[in-house]
């Protein structure tokens, strides 16, 4: 099966239990993590997560408004976009 | 990865903190196959086809910004100029046609639909008169029909007469809505391009396909951020840094034009590159200037920094995309920039200086208040000067110019949303009447005889 392949990002104050909410939530969607980074930049705690969504019922709505309670409750800031706009930007 | 992880911030923050928008997706509708000699079934025909393809694009642009989290501002349609297909009417058919148009934008959720105007460069048809003539009724009892007039082009010339006509034109408009406010959706025209994106210029053009989706992208936060990063550097390397940027958000726009496109089934037409600024502060092409060092924008310097900025914008645009079309140029709307707001506050940016601007790479005199008592004449003078310069130098310039009754110079008006906010403008109170009025057509310059 074809990917489907997203980038979900994190900006916010380091503190436990980031990675552990986030990747609760997309495993009960049936999403695969194919690769996570995180460091922090310029005083923040960065978070990016590659994720597959071919084997998902749920789309990339339904998981935003998921992560709009976690935003909420972590003081996180959390954007989910789709792999092809990275590409069409960063590889010629 | 694949993508370094500054890779992937660099993106997310031009979404999350600069901005980054596409501004506008706009899908040209060929309305020529909705002709009918009974007007009311001509009126169902425009009807129908333009909500069925506005819902529909409501819908699909909708699904993109979810896809890729970039905001998309603005969903607009254009028509076939509405002269065109309201020829063998009778009278009242341009007006019956706008609020058709407008009872359909409304129905479809498009905020402005564009393309109730003519191209009268040469001369005027019987039918172009009379859309001409219906402009502040059709402006004033429409709440998102825009509407445009070309008068000038370089191979035509300027048709004077249509200028003389629209001097009194835009006062009439001016004087039927609160402050002036119907003159926001008119642009007159040089060289106007046939798939221009943005309002309120927007219309389908007669060599278009039946349906065409333009898309304009956005990005003075992003290129202003940019251009805060370097400060130091040299303006051969600040050209290189914006033009970076400028291929990084074409792609971007181009992606998603294209996606929206295939969605709905039509075929992709252009991605305009003219950075778009908007009220909110950090939005502002004045900004860009302003980071590079020029002290206020409309200062000495400006010209040549704003040429910089555009020429850079130009080359990053053309080598993400193919299609680059519409203006693709700089917009620098008085009232719908910040930064252009604040410089005319100051002192530092005069009616004069904007027209030097448009020279090098704006593309008109934008969203401009000036007194409402400002003779018609002097308003059709302003509007051939600015024409005059996109018809030598074979490029697009328009003018939307709001004459605000009861207003002065350096009155304060506020037009709501994104239309902005400003300070009229102080204009030359030596009259130029005698020129105007001798009408007639303005040859063509010999540089259009290029065969």
């Amino acid at each position: 099966m074809p990917k489907d392949l997203v980038f979900i990002t994190v900006i916010g104050k380091d503190q436990k239990g980031i990675i552990a909410r986030l990747s609760n939530a997309v495993f009960r969607h049936n999403i695969n993590i194919e690769d996570l980074n995180q460091k922090v930049m310029e005083g923040y705690f960065v978070m990016t997560m590659l994720a597959d969504m071919a084997e998902s019922k749920a789309s990339i709505s339904d998981l935003k408004k998921e992560f709009a309670e976690i935003e909420k409750q972590m003081d996180l800031k959390i954007q989910v976009q789709h792999e092809n706009i990275f590409k069409a930007m960063h590889r010629v | 990865m694949e993508y370094s992880l500054d890779e992937v911030m660099e993106t997310v923050r031009m979404t999350m903190y600069h901005n980054f928008d596409i501004r506008t997706v706009t899908l040209g509708i060929n309305l020529k196959d909705c002709i009918d000699p009974d007007i009311e079934s001509f009126k169902s025909n425009v009807y129908d086809k333009v909500t069925e393809y506005g819902k529909r694009l409501v819908h699909e642009a909708g699904k993109l910004e979810d896809k890729y989290g970039v905001p998309i501002i603005n969903k607009r349609i254009s028509v076939t100029p509405v002269s065109l297909i309201v020829e063998s009417c009778d009278e009242d058919a341009p007006l019956e046609i706008a609020k058709t148009l407008d009872r359909a934008a409304r129905d479809a959720n498009i905020d402005f639909i564009g393309g109730y105007g003519a191209l009268v460069q040469k001369g005027m048809t019987r039918a172009d008169a009379r859309l001409i003539d219906s402009l502040p009724e059709a402006l004033s009892s429409t709440e998102r029909v825009c509407a445009f007039l070309n008068v000038a082009s370089t191979v035509s010339g300027m048709n004077m007469d249509a200028v003389i006509k629209l001097g009194s034109i835009i006062k009439d408009i001016a004087g039927r809505t609160e402050n002036g406010i119907g003159c926001t959706k008119f642009a007159v025209f040089s060289n106007a391009p046939e798939d221009n994106p943005f309002m309120a210029g927007a219309f389908h053009g007669v060599g278009e396909p039946d349906f065409s989706l333009n898309i304009g992208i956005s990005g003075p936060g992003v290129v202003r951020s940019v251009v805060e990063k370097n400060r130091e550097c040299d303006l051969t390397e600040l050209s290189e840094v914006i033009k970076r940027t400028a291929f990084k958000i074409t792609r971007a726009g181009e992606l998603i034009g294209r996606e929206l496109a295939s969605n709905m089934d039509v075929p992709f037409g252009i991605v305009d590159i003219s950075l778009a600024s908007t009220t909110k502060v950090g939005d502002s092409v004045a900004g860009i200037v302003e980071m590079m060092g020029i002290g206020k924008m409309g200062a000495p310097g400006s010209t040549a920094a704003l040429a910089l900025l555009i020429d850079a914008v130009k080359k990053g645009g053309a080598m993400a995309s193919g299609n680059v079309g519409g203006l693709s140029g700089t917009f620098i709307p008085v009232s719908e920039d910040s930064g252009m707001n604040e410089a005319v506050k100051k002192g530092a940016l005069s009616i004069e200086k904007l027209e030097a601007l448009t020279a090098v790479c704006s593309v008109g005199l934008d969203m401009i208040a000036i007194p409402g008592d400002t003779p018609a004449e002097t308003i059709s003078a302003i509007v051939a000067d600015e024409l005059s310069i996109g018809v030598v130098n074979a490029k697009t310039t328009g003018v939307r110019l709001i004459p605000v009754p009861g207003k002065i110079a350096g009155d304060y008006v506020n037009f709501g949303g994104l239309l902005g906010e400003t300070y009229v403008m102080d204009i030359s109170t030596f009259s130029s009447r005698d020129f105007i009025m001798r009408g007639g057509r303005m040859p063509a310059p010999i540089t259009s005889m290029r065969n």
